[in-house]
């Protein structure tokens, strides 16, 4: 089984697992691939770990603790990140009422979405997948034009009818779920890349490219964030994944937004660059910039956010502190079991 | 192919972009010699008459430049909308539409015109492209109507308006009932070289209609490599998800793709009809629109390879006359050479991005 | 009524027919997930290899067959470009069509203005071909149109219910999927390029040997790309191919029609009905995304490397 789990609610994942040891006391063998740490551990009687296609150890892995397992992937002390106080600040990303018809028969509706986003937060949106992730992430990046300019606003001003680039302009960037083919242009040089969302800064002149402002750029990317890589002018498909994304949201958080959208952080990325990403995100949010990160990775939210609201079918629940609410609670809201009204909870 | 596979390669091989084409000439060049040999030619004999004799005098080269400059300007449009994976297949039409609103002009100003009239036939043909490409632009951008049948099937109906207007309204009274327009008076024509004293080109039909050409080559080079549109249209070609991601508007790049290249098409018109024909007829049809796309494949869709392989193009045309004349072999031979070279080119690539290893016995 | 519409029912039945054939060809191998843009070029081809058999006293079979065999080849060089040598399928498409111009016309330069000494003549069925208005129309066809119809209800029982049509389906949709369930991908595109090919191939034996009776350069006059949007514009359905075909084949039979009765429109605005027709045609259809995304095959155009 290949990471079997991004597709269920945690309880879904406690009957897959009771199923999986019954099979295996039948005398079934499983091999259970997953870079979830935590389920790894509940679950396997041995794991065998790899390391840039090499072997690396084998352990009994109800012996180890995550932060061992993740000291064996890396190689070297597992990167905790800091999580910080802070006070939110004013709402800067607000979704109202915000209903998007499904695209085509395979689509997922988004019906009546609210969802307040302050300035210095981080706001966590879980789901099982397919749950109109993927549709709520184009309507706030303007990919998906809105019916009604004022469903979506950005520091109060309706941009519901506004495209990708203009409000890039306005301060909300993002990075999605996809790096090649959509994030970044595969055969294309990292300096180019730059220029596909970045070009506001300083790289055009009377419609021609600076070469060498982009270069600067990528450049400041690659270094701030500790992109490994043959250069600037290596082309993004020949980056691995988790430095691909570093690039990449290195490349959004140095426009100095006001609002950023993650859709996945750290979805196939390394867990050295996993944590060195989650930590920037963090840090973006102690600078006072609004952060909506949308996963499917429960753990990661559970760890990164300061409040989570769950995504159902289309439907978007009520959002809570992270400190208030549990595991299972949020597995409830991922089957679709929230209350419809409940009040937003003010700030603690 | 027993024996043999195709591993991908690591990082494409620059080498290969450059070798592919070459290698494709080559292929086509021996298969010519084949041809040729089965045809009952002295092969080399042919190949002299076909590759060297046409451009050996100033005549020769000058009907070479004058069949390579509109070939390289429609490429040059084409391939700046090619890059968007916009596939433009009706410069063909675009190209005949140009050269209708210039003659259009020509007919009306015949006998009052002035210096001003070859300019504004010169507009007027870039007009006449963009407004046919204009309607494939529409149909694509608001009904997703596949733009290359569109644009095909407008240059077939391009064709049957030539045929209109020659046959009817616009045939030349005094042309004994031929399928032609009358002759365009001076101030309608590209004055020629010969005719400004260059004595190099006495006897030539070159005429200053190249320069439309000339001044185009840099421009697209600038547009492609350095412009913030000429981004945006690659980045809609080769990553599509990533435009919509960047907010590049798909709209405006299938406008701008479609515009530009029949501006250059209709450009490529009107410096035929005021060209060397220096009238509207229906035996006009050289294919230039569609040779172009050989042409654009060819160049690499770059400014550069784009102007070498139409000069390369332009000799496929020459030679087929020439061997047309002198050892009576069929015309048809040009356009078997220019589907050849294009499927070698096709072919060759494969060797930029895989290479070619032993199959391991299983 | 019935008078004059006969004559133009049995007209657009008749034109409709290499038009099926084509398109037929194309569904087929776009259902596999390949694009050959070079309908034209491979009926060209096929025009003149029917046209060679029966002017060196072959007979119509030997020329049907001899459509297909050259049809097919070509086709086989565009799969070898698309399929193995993994060329933009679009690309190899214009090749193969200017290709397929070129070399018909210049093997088939001493066959101009010459008459098909064989051809495929009318044959009524007895009986079926006496009922008004159809009768004339489906039932006094030739043989090669009475095969088309047969090739049209194979195609469609191939495609919707047998195993093979199914895996070639999938294929279309999904090649990563069907070879991890052990399709062999490239080889069932290649059958079905080969398909295409010959079909195309007999598409312009039609012309040459039953319809126009004669070789010329550029015979098939575009039909090539009306057959290719016919396949848009039938979402890849068998059945509704023939009934595009036959809206078609009616388009210009009206304007042979009008031609014939004497109507004052000039022959060249006639001649552009059934260009101006398939634009329309074609952005009637395209326009509704939602169905073209149901029916049109995922894989359609896309490059794969099989190395199984």
């Amino acid at each position: 089984m290949d990471e079997p789990t991004s597709v269920l609610t945690p309880q879904a994942v406690d009957q897959l697992f009771e199923t999986l040891r019954k099979l295996s006391s039948e005398g079934t063998a499983i091999m259970f691939v997953s870079h979830k740490l935590d389920e790894i551990r509940r679950l396997c009687h041995r794991a065998t770990i790899f390391r840039g296609g090499k072997w690396v150890a084998e352990v009994d892995p109800r012996k180890e603790t995550e932060e061992s397992l993740a000291a064996l992937m890396i190689g070297r002390e597992f990167p905790r990140t800091q999580r910080r106080e802070h006070a939110p600040g004013a709402a800067a990303l607000e979704l109202v009422n915000l209903s998007v018809p499904a695209d085509g028969p395979f689509g997922t509706a988004l019906k009546g979405i609210n969802l307040e986003l302050h300035s210095g937060e981080i706001l966590g949106v879980a789901g099982v997948s397919g749950n109109g992730q993927a549709e709520l992430l184009e309507a706030i990046t303007g990919e998906q034009a809105s019916s009604d300019s004022g469903m979506v606003r950005l520091l109060g001003q309706p941009i519901g009818r506004l495209g990708a680039a203009e409000r890039r302009r306005l301060g909300l960037v993002n990075v999605p779920e996809e790096r090649l083919g959509r994030g970044a242009v595969p055969p294309m040089s990292l300096i180019e890349n730059t220029l596909l969302t970045a070009h506001r800064q300083g790289m055009l002149q009377h419609g021609l490219v600076s070469q060498a402002r982009a270069i600067a750029y990528a450049k400041a990317c690659i270094e701030g964030f500790d992109v490994r890589c043959s250069g600037a002018a290596a082309k993004a498909q020949s980056l691995s994944g988790g430095n691909l994304q570093k690039f990449i949201v290195g490349r959004e958080i140095r426009q100095l937004p006001r609002a950023m959208v993650v859709a996945q952080p750290t979805w196939g990325v390394d867990v050295a660059a996993s944590a060195l990403i989650r930590q920037q995100i963090i840090d973006l949010a102690v600078r006072g910039v609004a952060v909506l990160v949308i996963s499917e990775d429960l753990g990661e939210i559970l760890e990164m956010c300061d409040r989570v609201a769950v995504i159902a079918a289309g439907r978007l629940s009520p959002s809570k502190w992270v400190s208030d609410t549990s595991a299972e609670e949020i597995g409830r809201w991922m089957a679709g079991m929230f209350p419809q009204d409940a009040p937003e909870l003010a700030a603690a | 192919m027993r024996g043999l596979r195709l591993v991908p390669r690591a990082q494409p091989s620059r080498a290969m972009l450059f070798i592919a084409p070459l290698l494709a000439v080559l292929l086509t060049l021996i298969v010519g010699l084949g041809v040729f040999a089965w045809l009952g030619q002295n092969p080399l004999r042919a190949f002299r008459v076909f590759f060297i004799d046409p451009v050996s005098d100033m005549s020769g080269f000058s009907e070479l430049l004058l069949k390579a400059s509109p070939l390289c300007l429609i490429a040059l449009g084409l391939a700046i909308g090619f890059r968007a994976s916009i596939w433009n297949i009706g410069a063909e039409g675009q190209m005949y539409m140009g050269g209708i609103f210039a003659t259009g002009l020509a007919i009306r100003f015949h006998d009052h015109g002035g210096a001003w009239l070859l300019p504004a036939m010169v507009v007027a043909g870039a007009l006449g492209g963009m407004f046919w490409a204009s309607i494939t632009a529409a149909l694509r951008a608001q009904f997703h109507a596949n733009e290359i049948l569109v644009s095909l099937m407008l240059t077939y109906v391009a064709d049957l308006v030539v045929k209109y207007l020659v046959f009817g309204p616009w045939q030349d009274p005094q042309g004994n009932n031929f399928p032609i327009t009358v002759q365009f008076s001076d101030d309608a024509l590209f004055p020629l070289f010969a005719s400004w004293g260059w004595g190099a080109f006495e006897g030539t039909r070159l005429n200053a209609s190249v320069f439309l050409t000339v001044a185009a080559i840099p421009l697209a080079w600038l547009f492609m490599e350095r412009s913030f549109l000429g981004f945006q249209l690659q980045v809609t070609g080769l990553a599509p998800g990533a435009a919509r991601y960047a907010g590049f508007p798909e709209k405006r790049m299938i406008w701008l793709a479609l515009l530009i290249s029949g501006a250059a098409a209709g450009l490529a018109g009107v410096s035929e009809v005021a060209g060397p024909i220096g009238q509207l007829n229906d035996r006009w049809q050289p294919l230039y629109g569609f040779t172009a796309i050989i042409v654009a494949a060819l160049g690499r869709m770059h400014a550069v390879g784009i102007v070498l392989a139409s000069l390369l193009m332009a000799l496929l045309y020459l030679g087929g006359e020439a061997v047309q004349i002198t050892l009576q072999l069929p015309k048809a031979l040009s356009q078997v050479f220019q589907g050849l070279l294009l499927m070698f080119l096709l072919g060759c690539d494969v060797l930029v991005n895989y290479r070619i290893a032993r199959r391991v016995a299983a | 009524m019935i008078e004059s519409l006969t004559p133009l029912l049995a007209s657009a039945v008749a034109l409709a027919m290499p038009l099926i054939l084509a398109a037929l060809g194309e569904l087929v191998v776009e259902r596999s997930g390949v694009l050959n843009l070079g309908l034209e070029g491979m009926m060209l081809l096929g025009a003149l290899a029917s046209f060679v058999a029966v002017s060196h006293g072959g007979g119509l079979a030997p020329a049907a067959l001899a459509a297909m065999l050259a049809g097919a080849a070509a086709a086989l060089c565009f799969g070898f470009v698309t399929l193995t040598l993994q060329a933009n399928q679009v690309a190899a498409g214009l090749s193969l069509t200017i290709l397929g111009a070129g070399v018909s016309a210049f093997l088939g330069r001493q066959y101009v203005g010459f008459r098909a000494p064989a051809s495929f003549e009318e044959l009524p069925i007895p009986l079926l071909s006496k009922i008004p208005l159809i009768g004339p129309a489906l039932f006094t066809m030739n043989l090669l149109a009475y095969l088309t119809l047969v090739l049209l209800a194979a195609t469609a029982w191939f495609l919707y219910r047998t195993r093979a049509g199914l895996a070639l389906r999938s294929i279309g949709e999904s090649p990563v999927v069907a070879r991890s369930l052990g399709l062999r991908v490239n080889r069932v595109r290649y059958a079905a390029v080969a398909f295409g090919g010959a079909m195309a191939g007999l598409a312009g034996c039609y012309y040459a040997v039953a319809q126009f009776k004669m070789w010329q350069e550029g015979l098939t006059s575009g039909n090539g790309w009306i057959a290719l949007a016919l396949v848009v514009f039938a979402t890849w359905r068998p059945l509704r191919v023939a009934i595009g075909a036959l809206l078609f084949g009616g388009v210009s039979a009206f304007g042979l029609y009008l031609q014939a009765i004497g109507v004052h429109v000039s022959t060249f605005a006639l001649a552009s009905l059934p260009y101006l027709a398939t634009v329309l045609v074609l952005v009637i259809i395209s326009s509704d995304q939602n169905m073209i995304r149901r029916h049109a095959p995922a894989s359609l155009g896309k490059p794969f490397h099989d190395d199984s």
